[in-house]
């Protein structure tokens, strides 16, 4: 086990290492196949040799570290990150670090306590973690060879830079194993710090002036959510000794529910919650695999698991409840504001911070319930949301544009792409996919608890139907114009989407075994009560479920001639659907375009109304945790 | 009765019901216009003229979305006569709305667009009521399960009157009466043509037509749940508040999407959450 562990987290560092330095683009994508491939078995080693096995500390080569290389690699950090705020003129990120360094400094005044000798922890939620990282991670890897050929065809000025991109996306994956089995705070900090590192040079990959800008907006908000997990570490190592994220989910309030909502500070940055979201919409100016791999299946996720590792403290307490409305307030505007957007990436990175928000308001709340419910909604928004990303990018690159109102129609021109986008649009918000089967979870969980909450995630997910249906029809429309000459996708594109497509729909069929298997051993350990899926709720849905599959065989069997002709276009048509005559016998092409209720709605206002409600939530919450 | 039995029922006689009740309500909606109107069973004599139809499309898929539309109607109504998950019920009643926008939306006409759009619309306006009233018929029995909810010896329209009016007032807009037929319409004076049924024809229509008396069951069904502590105030009460539906339809003119959105949320703000807050807080007390 310690073997496995060490090598899950050594062989995407390694597979990077050999990006940066191997020459020739035939090996480096050699190298990428392998090291996904070989990422996404070892993270299915990691499951099955630990199902049904209590959780297990582990030490892999990390006690060590932690007592050597800690201080230095953390200086080296901030160092680092002190140079490109000179270097690229940002003084907040030059404050920042500087801070950090004076909280090193605290830290090291504090009293280090003694390193664990098994600083990590792998129980069911690491697990499940690890699971996401590895296959989804390593789908998006793959996903990414194709890609980035492409966009480098794209873009042909500037040097190439692919072998860096692949070998800072590497690094991520490494980080984000060690930050999900890390138990020991400091070493989790290391590794969160890592990923805002990446995050903030992948942003950064076009070098433009709007990217640079926007890389610095997600690190200085990401880093000054890092300080929450600082101060946290600060105060455990005052007060009781080794700072661990296990110590603190069973300790007693107060002390623990200070450290708990610090954390969760940290956790609402990391998941670009309001009043932090801003970094993440600035964030979709990265390469599409980006977007799809940091910014909605994993290292925004990092957030919200710090979130429910805390979430037995925030249980039937005051802090926790306000922690949930955050949550639940960021659902209702995000969402909102998503059904005014045609940008397909905005909308995207609306609906995750609305997703986020969700789980965030399921962990505040903490009940057996509550936790199962966030615990799959992590599970089913990677997936499906990592492949809605992908299919954006790739259509990106076929249409030119990322509008909705551009992909009118693709089901015509290139129906397996439509097909993968529709998967993960219905995997959103449909029953009996994933997403709302953990929704419904969640609002019998909320109403045990309290009224408002699920009240403001019934008023939340109404606006989501909106988007997702609309954005579906737009795909579904036999097109009135011609189809412009769409490329084939590449073989790692065309397998990444797939593996994602099947793996959307087959967790829906396998979810109860995921629960029982995965969930439940996780929940056991930590809450009291069960979960109470009814047997006839689960067989409802798998008739719906089949329903859906038996559809298309619908139009095998047509009962009777039917006979085709052109749409009604209240003038005289000219024989196909995308012309007609108008007054004066002037020709007119048919457009349609989708309501985004701009008269109704407006981005910026709902944009600032988060920010100024969730601002003073989170100051009542630290009030509420003296309660 | 048990839950499988009333399942089948449903299956089999929502249809029969469903289409009497548009032929009372064509003749009333008549008589209330100084008309004389059709027979009772006109609604009938129109679904089979429409069935022996010509099949006449304007692109190969759109049928299929018709069949879901349908069947997820279907299975919306079955659950919920069978006593299943209320929760689960708003779900499925929402893809099966969902397959009947997507439908709209693949035939790229104008007019079916419109209405594809209002659709979507009016099932945004709809859905955070359904969602709560959901919630509050939970309070008391402490489940979703319609047969538990149909268990409880109170009258739950005393406790939630709040709830029940917003039910009703988006109930409207599922009804497809004015002031909310905005997606299209039974009466002539629809703006956008047939709106979102504008390409449907023939053997499709006669689909949509079944399915809305599917539908017109299911939220009669909804309705009774409030008043179920007593069949003899129930049958009674159901009734009377589908009548005075009719009267709303027939008075009011049509509304504008702004309107109908942000009426319906105010008042599944104001009445509707604000009855289920108040019940949560009462039945925690003790009361």
């Amino acid at each position: 086990m310690e073997r496995l562990v060490f090598l899950l987290i050594a062989v995407p560092l390694l597979g990077g290492i050999l990006q940066a330095v191997m020459p020739g683009a035939r090996a480096r994508h050699g190298v990428i196949w392998f090291t996904c491939g070989l990422t996404i078995l070892l993270a299915h080693a990691v499951l099955v040799m630990t199902l049904g096995e209590a959780p297990i500390r582990l030490n892999a080569g990390l006690a060590l570290f932690e007592r050597q290389g800690l201080l230095p690699a953390e200086i080296a950090l901030i160092a680092l990150i002190g140079f490109y705020g000179i270097r690229y003129r940002n003084p907040l990120a030059v404050v920042l670090a500087g801070l950090q360094a004076l909280l090193l400094i605290g830290q090291q005044q504090a009293g280090h306590p003694e390193p664990l000798e098994q600083p990590l922890l792998l129980d069911g939620l690491a697990v499940m973690m690890v699971m996401i990282i590895g296959v989804v991670g390593g789908g998006i890897g793959i996903h990414a060879i194709g890609y980035m050929q492409e966009h480098r065809e794209h873009h042909p000025e500037g040097p190439d830079r692919r072998a860096s991109f692949f070998f800072v996306v590497f690094l991520f994956l490494s980080a984000m194993f060690g930050l999900v089995l890390a138990d020991s705070l400091p070493l989790l900090l290391l590794f969160w710090e890592i990923t805002t590192l990446c995050s903030f040079l992948l942003i950064g990959f076009e070098r433009t002036p709007e990217a640079m800008k926007n890389a610095f907006k997600a690190l200085n908000l990401n880093l000054i959510g890092g300080f929450g997990i600082g101060l946290a570490i600060l105060h455990q190592s005052i007060n009781h000794g080794t700072p661990t994220l296990s110590s603190i989910a069973s300790g007693a309030a107060p002390a623990a529910l200070l450290a708990a909502a610090l954390i969760a500070i940290a956790g609402l940055a990391k998941s670009a919650q309001f009043p932090f979201s801003s970094w993440l919409l600035g964030a979709m100016v990265a390469p599409t695999p980006v977007s799809a791999l940091l910014h909605s299946s994993t290292m925004v996720k990092a957030g919200v698991y710090v979130i429910i590792r805390c979430a037995p403290v925030f249980h039937l307490t005051p802090a926790g409840f306000i922690l949930s409305l955050i949550g639940a307030i960021t659902f209702l505007l995000t969402s909102t504001i998503a059904a005014t957007q045609s940008n397909a990436k905005r909308v995207l990175a609306y609906s995750t911070i609305a997703n986020l928000g969700l789980i965030v308001t399921c962990a505040g709340i903490g009940s057996h319930q509550a936790v199962w419910a966030a615990m799959l909604l992590i599970i089913f928004h990677a997936v499906a949301k990592a492949l809605l990303f992908l299919s954006v990018g790739t259509v990106e690159h076929k249409l030119g544009s990322r509008d909705i109102e551009d992909m009118n129609g693709l089901i015509v021109c290139n129906p397996r792409l439509a097909l993968a986008m529709l998967i993960g649009a219905a995997g959103m918000f449909l029953a009996p996919f994933g997403m709302l089967i953990s929704k419904w979870a969640a609002i019998e969980a909320l109403i045990q608890a309290n009224p408002i909450l699920p009240i403001i995630i019934a008023f939340g997910s109404a606006p989501t139907l909106f988007f997702w249906t609309k954005w579906m029809g737009k795909l579904l429309a036999c097109r009135p114009q011609a189809c412009p000459a769409i490329r084939v996708c590449s073989l790692s594109e065309q397998a990444a989407l797939g593996l994602l497509a099947a793996l959307t729909i087959g967790i829906c069929a396998i979810f109860p075994m995921v629960s029982s298997h995965l969930i439940e051993p996780y929940l056991a350990l930590h809450f009291s009560g069960e979960i109470l899926i009814s047997r006839g709720n689960l067989i409802t849905m798998f008739i719906m479920l089949a329903l859906i599959g038996l559809l298309p065989f619908s139009l095998v069997y047509r009962s009777r001639a039917e006979r085709m002709v052109t749409p009604y276009l209240c003038g005289a048509n000219l024989g196909d659907t995308g012309h007609f005559t108008g007054s004066a016998d002037s020709v007119q092409p048919v457009y349609l375009k989708n309501y985004y209720l701009h008269s109704l709605l407006d981005e910026a206002t709902l944009f600032r109304l988060g920010l100024i409600a969730s601002g003073t939530l989170m100051l009542v919450m630290f009030a509420a945790v003296g309660w | 009765m048990s839950g499988w039995l009333s399942a089948i029922l449903y299956i089999l006689l929502a249809p029969v019901a469903g289409g009497l009740i548009a032929g009372i309500d064509r003749k009333l909606t008549a008589r209330m216009q100084r008309r004389i109107g059709p027979p009772i069973f006109q609604p009938f004599y129109d679904l089979f003229k429409l069935i022996d139809k010509e099949n006449v499309i304007v692109n190969l898929y759109q049928n299929l979305y018709l069949t879901g539309f349908l069947v997820f109607n279907i299975v919306a109504g079955t659950l919920f006569f069978a006593g299943g998950d209320l929760l689960l019920v708003i779900f499925a009643l929402a893809l099966s709305g969902i397959f009947l926008v997507l439908g709209a939306a693949s035939a790229t006409s104008p007019y079916s667009h419109i209405g594809a759009e209002r659709e979507l619309i009016q099932m945004m306006a709809c859905e955070p009521m359904l969602l709560i009233a959901a919630m509050g018929l939970y309070l008391l029995p402490h489940s979703f399960q319609v047969r538990d909810i149909l268990a409880v010896d109170k009258p739950l329209f005393l406790y939630l009157p709040g709830i029940l009016f917003g039910l009703l007032y988006i109930l409207t807009i599922k009804l497809r009466k004015s002031p909310f037929d905005l997606s299209t319409s039974h009466h002539a004076h629809q703006e956008i043509v047939k709106g979102i049924t504008t390409e449907f024809s023939g053997p499709a229509l006669a689909v949509v037509e079944l399915a809305h008396w599917y539908e017109t069951i299911l939220i009669l069904g909804m309705i009774y749940l409030f008043f179920a502590w007593n069949p003899w105030v129930a049958v009674p009460a159901t009734i009377g508040l589908y009548l005075a539906e009719i009267l709303v339809d027939n008075t009011n003119a049509r509304l504008t999407w702004r309107w109908t959105v942000t009426s319906s949320w105010l008042i599944a703000a104001v009445a509707g959450a604000g009855n289920l807050i108040v019940l949560f807080y009462f039945l925690k007390a003790g009361f």
